[in-house]
């Protein structure tokens, strides 16, 4: 490791221009592992889940968020047999396998890949479903991280990542986030915390049971980062999925209603006269 | 994540900036060097921190979190955090993680001194 935090190293031609890597036009190693630049989210429909509020969303980091900011780390002890790549390769194949019941994640049928947009159903009681989507940020061999839009319940992103330590793997997940508005705020404060650090546990532990670990032990760990409120953003409560999932389930009998008639209309303007 | 290959050193320019130059792999790993970076380039007594991504050759998406902290880090003390040096490539990440609504791009250590965005 070469560490050099000490001052008054001489500026180089860096400092003034492009760096050599750029000027030789070599692409970065991480190139293929980043997303491609989007503005708004563009989605197909999938079977199984609702599939709103994603489209034409932007992606809101940490930064955009407004509660509290919060690192959580889920942890666990993958052995020695199992190397990180394979961890990670099984997690980005089979991800919607390993959500817990009642939560569907609609993505493309060939895993994790950057730039993927996936659709989400989650189960937040009394029938009613929150639906939302993630954004693959960045996705190698040994990490993914997935990205939230507006109307999430948190602003930021989830890193799932396997590493050796010692002679044996540690595989994590890990959130840095802030809730997207007052009223996620709130009903992370009142719950919402403890219901996703489950929540990540769950999927952690089925992910060490398909990787084959007898008895999967998952360690939370959770820090605040930032205790301040960022009240410039509360009025991301606009996008609130969860008020908008909740008002579209209580709607859903009279749209459906609305698409049988106007299906029952052009059927008849199709049938032939006479 | 292997070994870091990271160093970063600080420069003062005047009483209250100071300059990071950044090279190597930025991840998650490379936590302890930024923060000692953080801590040499003044503290508190600086009010203007500038990294230079000139030397940047690799960055995955724990390397964006790390940036996040020490953002936190900077608005808690009331400085300003600026970048230049970015590729294009870079730049792009950036934008597509909305960084850059917080930390100001730049396109030359001139202009971030100054604090002209061209």
């Amino acid at each position: 490791m070469t560490e050099t935090a000490g001052p008054d190293k001489v500026a180089s031609a860096e400092q003034i221009g492009l760096s050599a890597r750029e000027a030789a036009a070599a692409p970065p190693r991480d190139a293929a592992s980043w997303a491609r630049k989007v503005d708004r989210l563009q989605v197909d429909a999938r079977d199984g889940v609702r599939g709103t509020n994603v489209a034409g969303r932007r992606l809101t980091g940490p930064v955009q968020g407004f509660g509290k900011m919060w690192q959580k780390t889920y942890r666990m002890d993958a052995g020695p047999r199992i190397q990180p790549q394979q961890a990670i390769a099984t997690w980005r194949e089979h991800f919607p396998e390993f959500w817990p019941k009642g939560n569907r994640f609609a993505g493309a049928l060939t895993g994790i890949n950057p730039g993927d947009v996936a659709l989400l159903d989650l189960a937040i009681g009394g029938g009613v479903k929150l639906s939302t989507g993630v954004f693959v940020l960045y996705a190698d061999t040994e990490s993914f991280t997935l990205m939230t839009p507006q109307g999430h319940m948190f602003a930021g992103w989830i890193t799932f990542s396997a590493e050796r330590e010692g002679d044996t793997t540690v595989v994590q997940a890990q959130v840095l986030m802030r809730a997207n508005d007052p009223l996620y705020e709130i009903a992370m404060t009142l719950g919402g915390h403890r219901k996703e650090d489950k929540f990540w546990a769950a999927t952690l532990t089925a992910l060490g049971q398909r990787l084959g670990i007898g008895d999967p032990k998952v360690e939370t760990r959770s820090t605040c980062v930032d205790s301040r409120r960022q009240w410039r953003h509360s009025r991301n409560a606009w996008h609130n999925s969860m008020v908008r999932s909740v008002l579209q389930t209580l709607a859903a009998p009279v749209t459906s209603l609305g698409h049988l008639m106007r299906g029952s209309r052009s059927g008849m303007k199709s049938q032939p006269n006479g | 994540m292997g070994a870091q290959t990271i160093t970063m050193d600080v420069r003062r320019v005047g009483e209250k900036t100071a300059v990071v130059d950044i090279r190597g792999d930025v991840t998650a790993a490379c936590e302890p060097v930024l923060m000692s970076a953080y801590e040499a380039a003044g503290g508190s007594a600086t009010n203007r921190l500038v990294l230079n991504f000139a030397g940047l050759e690799y960055m995955n998406s724990g390397g964006i979190g790390m940036l996040v902290t020490l953002l936190v880090r900077a608005n808690r003390q009331h400085q300003q955090l600026a970048a230049y040096g970015l590729s294009e490539h870079y730049r792009e990440i950036f934008e597509l993680t909305r960084l850059d609504e917080a930390i100001t791009i730049y396109d030359s250590e001139e202009s971030a001194l100054n604090g002209v965005v061209r």
